[in-house]
């Protein structure tokens, strides 16, 4: 008999079923992946294993762990369950943990309310587990507070946490989701390395992740169970349509080509730009964005790509005029453009236009569809009558995918792929020259991101756009990038053309990206360690090479002196040994 | 409007709304046909029916007071001054207090901090004060209670509007609009202004009571409007008086005050809720 034990489970609220007759099993030890888009009920299925389902859920069906029922099971039983044979790592670990307790007080804690260890046994067994999970100075960190520690040691302390009562079942809902791909890496290795006997419950919408870190995988959708099985068995070949839609829609960082730079008149130039804040209690100033250099040509598309903090946004931003410029100029169409973006001529302002990343939150929740589209027509061609206007909001709609019966729509009336190709129908319908998309695929399902992904294509072979393409996953750039730009720390790292970026990257640290990047395929999965720690503070750069506390090809000169950019076989690359790394990587 | 036909369709489906507005609907109705179609005026005296107890004979309703006045039509009368001022002070801290709260959060910086400490320092001013002020320096009239009134609610309602605008000024979909290329006051007009409805009605509805509660003060302390005219507060007032002969002068009004109060309470809670559930879904 299986350890955990799920027999025709049915979640419903209000009459409809979130989750409906699921039925499956995990082994003691097995490592197993629960995979699925948005609302396949993933999590719900979760978090009844866990009994926590909130009081409106129908709960039908049974769930056992180690023999013992868990639906309809009293508070008292549940929470001997819970802690003692299942561990839960959530999402995101800021809100799992309690701000007010030191870290170690909360590991504690569970090991003397469950009786497994008392007095200083338990501070033992604590600093062992801390030290387990990889942080650095346990003995100091027991009296840390969660906001004092960053965001991947918050998570190896909801490890920590999850497995210090040496649980049968550990179950991880989307633990890396909210991470850097750097970070994902380390805290998946971490997982696997550390749980010993404990069966692992991977819950997560990437499938890469589980081809790198599961034996077997279960695919949900619309809450049913349509396929389990060996994960390389799956992988090679899936039995339904929809496991083989999930596969295809998963962007491989390894082989996809990007396509062929493009030889197009020069159309923005970013010139030296950088950006600063000014710390708001001290007189400190952060360094968001420093000297900064950027062409972008007709029909191009640049990938912007960094780990979160690294400044790539606020770069983006600067452009356009939403937010001011220290230093540094931009050239458009040969004409220079500063100021905000109020203060800019309404032809520059037509012809620079953004997508962003929360769909949802860039469409004013108060209108229709039908006035959101056409808002941009008001202002840049006010001449146009209303039935004029509705025509080329129609036809708009049609360019990106949508049919006339979305014009008297709101936008919480649609999902998050609909309301993207709103916000782009709203930046296209001016005909923009530039379109700066800002983690505009970040937030969306596998199969949407790439029909959003299709749209942008087929609209810059049609138009000549050209696209900024912001992003922290390789993996979704390296089909659409003519050339990719990697910053870190607000600074320009290396900047090449796709092809050239993803096969012979310059930099240690595109080097450590790449190799970060899970990929969907069992028999190569990717995402291996090769950097170490996190990302240093904006606010406290270290110095010279901002990258060198984590780079294995460190000198004594990355310490003190600071590497210009500059190109090295065609790449910009801001590294001293560029030249003599070129035959390592 | 489209957030109006929801937000009806949502407060139908609310038990607290539809019940609190529907016994305001009702006091109001009968406040403007009762004095109407009762033989008895709110000003003749009758010497002969001195604090006569409620009684149909005569079609004294809620009785009569020590000077022998139809208590039914002066209460009625009183609701309709309570109401009156009631709507119009909120109107004007509604009006006042959404444009300043408005332009301070949307302009922001220096204007923000100028404009917001001016509300401050008119919140630090003692209120009775400033009325006894204004009545001095002016003629006691009826206009001068809404001024007074109203003055003092904007200052809330600018609070709360410029908090909200703050808020609303960092989302993406004003970015956007600022990208197209829309202008300030159109911001503030098409994409701020209605998303500020929510916020604005759940505390009209919620100040009403307030600005009734001042008037009552007032008029309690003399203050507000003057007889032989009469208000819900000079009623209660002068009921005070009389509470052991006379009890029904003090609980009729004060009952009425009572309910129109939480009514308005209601009401204003009830919305809200209407108005959070549609946000938040």
């Amino acid at each position: 008999m299986s350890l955990l034990e799920i027999d025709g489970l049915s979640i419903g609220y209000g009459g409809v079923d979130i989750v409906s007759g699921l039925s499956f099993g995990v082994d003691a030890s097995e490592s197993v992946g629960l995979v699925g888009e948005s609302g396949s009920g993933k999590t719900q299925t979760a978090l009844a294993i866990l009994g926590l389902l909130p009081g409106t859920a129908a709960v039908s069906g049974s769930i056992t762990l180690g023999g013992q029922e868990i639906v309809g099971a009293d508070d008292a039983t549940l929470n001997a369950l819970r802690a003692e044979h299942v561990g839960m790592v959530f999402q995101d670990p800021t809100q799992a943990l309690n701000p007010y307790i030191p870290i170690g007080d909360q590991l504690r804690r569970i090991l003397i309310q469950h009786g497994l260890a008392d007095g200083s046994d338990a501070d033992q067994r604590v600093m062992h587990m801390l030290d387990r999970v990889g942080l650095p100075d346990a003995a100091r960190q027991f009296r840390a507070y969660a906001h004092q520690l960053s965001g991947g040691m918050r998570q190896r302390v909801m490890i920590a946490s999850a497995l210090i009562a040496a649980p049968d079942l550990l179950i991880a809902d989307e633990p890396t989701t909210a991470l850097d791909v750097t970070v994902q890496a380390q805290i998946l290795e971490l997982l696997e390395r550390i749980r010993d006997d404990t069966a692992l419950l991977l819950i997560t919408h990437d499938l890469a992740i589980v081809a790198g870190h599961c034996e077997r995988m279960l695919v949900l959708q619309d809450g049913k169970l349509i396929e389990e099985g060996k994960t390389r068995k799956l992988f090679s070949a899936p039995a339904t349509e929809h496991t083989r839609a999930l596969i295809d829609a998963a962007p491989r960082v390894d082989t996809a080509a990007s396509p062929q730079p493009v030889s197009g008149e020069p159309l923005l130039d970013v010139d030296n730009v950088s950006v600063s804040f000014q710390e708001r209690d001290r007189q400190r100033q952060l360094h968001a964005v420093q000297d900064i250099d950027l062409e972008l040509r007709e029909g191009e598309t640049i990938a912007v790509v960094g780990e979160s903090g690294s400044g790539k946004s606020t770069l983006a931003r600067s452009v356009l005029g939403l937010i001011p410029m220290r230093t540094g100029r931009i050239v458009f169409c040969g004409k220079a453009i500063e100021g905000p973006v109020q203060s800019r001529a309404i032809e520059t302002r037509r012809d620079l236009q953004l997508v962003f990343q929360d769909p949802a939150g860039s469409l004013d929740p108060q209108m229709r569809v039908e006035r959101i589209v056409a808002e941009p027509l008001a202002v840049h061609a006010p001449d146009l009558d209303g039935e004029a206007r509705k025509a080329r909001v129609i036809s708009m709609l049609e360019r990106v995918g949508l049919s006339d019966a979305f014009l008297q729509r709101f936008p919480h009336e649609l999902s998050g792929g609909q309301a993207q190709r709103v916000a782009i129908a709203r930046a296209l319908i001016v005909n923009p020259k530039v379109l700066v998309c800002d983690e505009a695929v970040a937030a969306l399902d596998g199969s949407v991101r790439r029909e959003i992904l299709l749209l942008l294509r087929k609209e810059q072979q049609e138009t000549g756009l050209a696209i900024i393409f912001i992003s922290h996953d390789l993996a979704v750039v390296r089909s659409i990038s003519h050339r990719v730009l990697v910053v870190y720390l607000g600074r320009l790292v290396e900047l090449a053309d796709g092809e050239q970026m993803f096969t012979k990257p310059r930099h240690p640290y595109t080097r450590a990206l790449l190799d970060a990047v899970p990929v969907p395929d069992p028999l190569a999965p990717g995402g291996r360690l090769s950097v170490k720690g996190e990302m240093p503070s904006i606010l406290e750069p270290p110095s010279g090479c901002a990258f060198h506390p984590r780079c294995s090809y460190a000198h004594a000169r990355c310490k003190a002196e600071l590497p210009r950019p500059r190109t090295v076989d065609g790449t910009r690359v801001a590294c001293h040994r560029a030249e003599e790394l070129l035959e390592r990587f | 409007m489209s957030t109006f036909t929801k937000a009806v369709a949502h407060m139908r489906s609310s038990k607290t709304v539809m019940i609190s507005g529907g016994t305001l609907l009702a006091i109001a109705i009968v406040a403007l046909i009762g004095p109407w179609i009762s033989p008895n005026d709110y000003m003749t005296t009758d010497f002969d029916r001195l604090f006569q107890s409620p009684t149909f004979s005569s079609m004294n309703l809620f009785g009569t007071d020590d000077l022998g006045r139809d208590l039914f039509v002066r209460t009625m009368l009183g609701v309709q001054v309570t109401l009156v001022v009631a709507v119009v002070a909120s109107v004007v801290s509604l009006v006042i207090g959404v444009l300043y709260g408005a332009t301070a959060g949307y302009i922001g910086g220096r204007v923000d901090t100028v404009m917001m400490r001016f509300v401050d320092t008119l919140y630090a001013t003692p209120f009775i004060f400033f009325v006894i002020l204004l009545l001095v320096v002016f003629e006691q009239n009826f206009l001068l209670i809404f001024v007074a009134i109203g003055a003092i609610n904007w200052l809330d309602m600018a609070r709360i509007v410029r908090g909200q605008t703050l808020s609303l000024r960092e989302r993406e979909f004003v970015d956007a609009a600022r990208l197209i290329g829309v202008s300030t006051p159109r911001i503030i007009l098409r994409h701020i202004a209605p998303n500020l409805i929510g916020v604005v009605i759940v505390y009209v509805t919620l100040t009403i009571p307030q600005a009734i509660l001042i008037e009552s003060f007032l008029s309690f302390l003399g203050l507000g409007i003057q007889e032989p005219q009469t208000s819900l507060g000079n009623l209660v007032s002068g009921g005070a008086l009389q509470i052991e002969g006379a009890s029904w002068m003090l609980l009729i009004p004060a009952a009425l005050l009572a309910i129109i109060l939480l009514s308005f309470n209601f009401l204003g809670d009830g919305m809200r809720d209407v108005f959070d559930a549609r946000q938040s879904r």
